[in-house]
């Protein structure tokens, strides 16, 4: 079997977090009851002018200047024509050959590795209306549409064909999506479809440097659906390819309930969009002074608050990686930190149980109903020996459940740690009585004996004895 | 020099259905009008941009407010098809 190697390049459309749409003062607010959130101008109606909105313009360079862009000095809007209704007007206002900004990269780390990844383009254009089917697109007898989306402002970032399999272009997603969010130029809430993404893929033999024929797989829009996309991809390419056969140029749908890629019938999505200059919009000079602010305010971007976990907190590289790759648990993390001002062990909590509940309980840190300030007092409760670590993971389920603090959860729950010598050597003398076989154990050698005998202590006093105290009391009485 | 089949293939983008006579008269008159342009081949434009816009006005921009929307009523008025409150339209695919 011949070998292929994997070609991806991803166009990726991320919603700008603005308050107005980007030709018109229509509010960008999600949802809406249908065609409540629209106006003359996005409706495309005869007479009307669209005017650029300065943010969209403002947020494009600042995301241009994160992906390591080039800001265009000279960039206009052009018109995309096609025929979908999608759009009312029968176009959508993009830009062709002169984007906002070019020439960028970001970096990747897939098994330990970095790899670097160009990016070709980034340009501003307006989003589209919602068309609702019945069933699939290809099976409804006609559609609803909704224009409450018509016109919010979208970048697309287009990158260079260097990503080489599913993961990583899911990584190379995933970076993406954190540094806009950092950036905030966007929430990127893909449930709400503020970010998605089409993936260009084709194979090529191990040897070979020119491209094969690609196709193109739209209606990607989760982490999971890019992954499980590509990889089905490769496979029935794979398979034509083995049998002889040629790729089809075309544009593909994922189904995601089938986990298949179906054709779209090629004919609709004739790829010839006649673009032109919109005579409606005037050209942009793009001030540098403009460019130079919006580059000194940029914020803190994932590599750099990573590289600092690493330097400043002590904390491996990987677990700095997990740390940062949301803005969110970064900020989290952080604010645990200055409350609880060791990074380690903040991290361990946070990288372990808080996680594995998080992931348990399918919820974002967002609604994370541990505050930062109630793992701190939960740590310095430890500390202080008013309960043992054992019992904290139990309090810190509690407060995970219910939100409460940790204080009142010891409280209730009478879980402080029993710190008391005298109530201590009470139970254990009772222990040593009870189990003369693993005292002798003991003292014949076998040190696992006491590990079964502080258990048995730990289990006396449910889990609350302090576990040094136990040890120490239980080596002074077997000596 | 235009073609029929140029003509057909624009007449596909726009989802114009042409009768035989259409297409002969249509492939004539975007003819006459390309060779009525060509005129401007005569000029030199070596060094001369593309034009992006034909009024000497740039980085024209609105803030970022949010304003007044339609009613829906009066936004659905021109739809030839309505129901559930989106505009109705025919089988795309």
């Amino acid at each position: 079997m011949a070998q292929y190697e994997t070609v991806i390049g991803l166009e990726v459309h991320v919603e700008l977090k603005t308050r107005s749409k980007v030709f018109c003062d229509s509010t960008t607010e999600f949802g809406g009851d249908p065609n409540t959130h629209v106006c003359p101008v996005c409706l495309g109606l005869p007479g009307t002018l669209p005017v650029v909105n300065k943010t969209v313009v403002e947020y494009a360079i600042r995301a241009g200047l994160a992906i390591n862009c080039s800001i265009a000095e000279f960039s206009k809007f052009d018109r995309k024509n096609y025929y979908y209704p999608d759009m009312p007007k029968n176009y959508q206002i993009s830009q062709y050959d002169l984007p906002i900004a070019l020439n960028g990269h970001l970096d990747i780390e897939v098994d330990g590795e970095t790899r670097r990844i160009g990016i070709t383009r980034l340009h501003m254009e307006e989003d589209t209306g919602k068309l609702v089917h019945q069933g699939t697109i290809t099976t409804t007898p006609y559609s609803l549409v909704d224009y409450n989306r018509a016109g919010v402002p979208l970048i697309e970032i287009v990158s260079e064909p260097d990503l080489r399999s599913p993961e990583e272009a899911r990584r190379y997603m995933e970076k993406l999506k954190a540094i806009m969010q950092y950036t905030g130029v966007s929430d990127c809430k893909m449930e709400e479809g503020s970010l998605r993404c089409d993936a260009n893929i084709s194979l090529r033999p191990a040897s070979s440097t020119e491209f094969g024929t690609k196709t193109e797989i739209k209606n990607l829009n989760s982490f999971r659906a890019l992954q499980r996309a590509l990889a089905y991809e490769i496979e029935r390419q794979t398979e034509v390819l083995e049998e002889g056969g040629r790729i089809v140029q075309e544009t593909r749908t994922w189904d995601e309930g089938k986990g298949i890629t179906l054709p779209l019938r090629s004919k609709e999505f004739a790829h010839d969009y006649r673009y032109l200059p919109d005579p409606d919009l005037v050209p942009m000079i793009i001030d540098r002074e403009w460019v130079d602010d919006i580059r000194s305010s940029l914020p803190e971007l994932p590599d750099d608050r990573r590289q600092r976990y690493i330097g400043e907190y002590g904390l491996p590289s990987y677990d700095a990686g997990i740390l940062t790759d949301t803005k969110e648990l970064a900020d989290y993390f952080e604010d645990c930190v200055k409350a609880y001002p060791n990074p380690k062990v903040v991290s361990n909590w946070v990288m372990g149980d808080l996680t594995r509940l998080l992931n348990a309980g399918a919820v974002d840190i967002t609604g994370c109903r541990i505050r930062p300030k109630q793992l701190a007092s939960l740590l310095q409760l430890i500390d202080k020996g008013t309960i043992s670590g054992k019992i904290a993971k139990t309090v810190f389920e509690e407060m995970f459940a219910t939100g409460k603090e940790p204080e009142v959860i010891v409280k209730e729950k009478g879980l402080v740690q029993i710190s008391d010598e005298g109530a201590i050597v009470a139970v254990v003398d009772k222990i040593l009585a009870d189990n003369p076989k693993s005292v002798e154990d003991f003292r014949a050698g076998k040190e696992r004996a006491l590990g079964f005998l502080v258990g048995q202590v730990m289990k006396a006093t449910k889990g609350k004895a302090n576990p040094d105290l136990v040890n120490r009391l239980l080596k002074e009485k077997l000596q | 020099m235009i073609t029929k089949e140029d003509v057909d293939h624009v007449a596909l983008l726009g989802r114009l259905e042409l009768t035989e006579e259409e297409r002969e008269m249509y492939t004539r008159q975007l003819n006459d009008i390309l060779e009525h342009f060509q005129a401007l081949e005569r000029l030199n434009t070596e060094n001369v941009l593309p034009t992006a816009h034909v009024l000497p006005l740039k980085n024209v921009y609105r803030e970022d407010w949010a304003g007044q929307h339609l009613s829906r009523e009066e936004v659905l008025a021109n739809g030839p098809d309505v129901e559930e409150n989106c505009f109705k339209v025919p089988k795309i695919v």
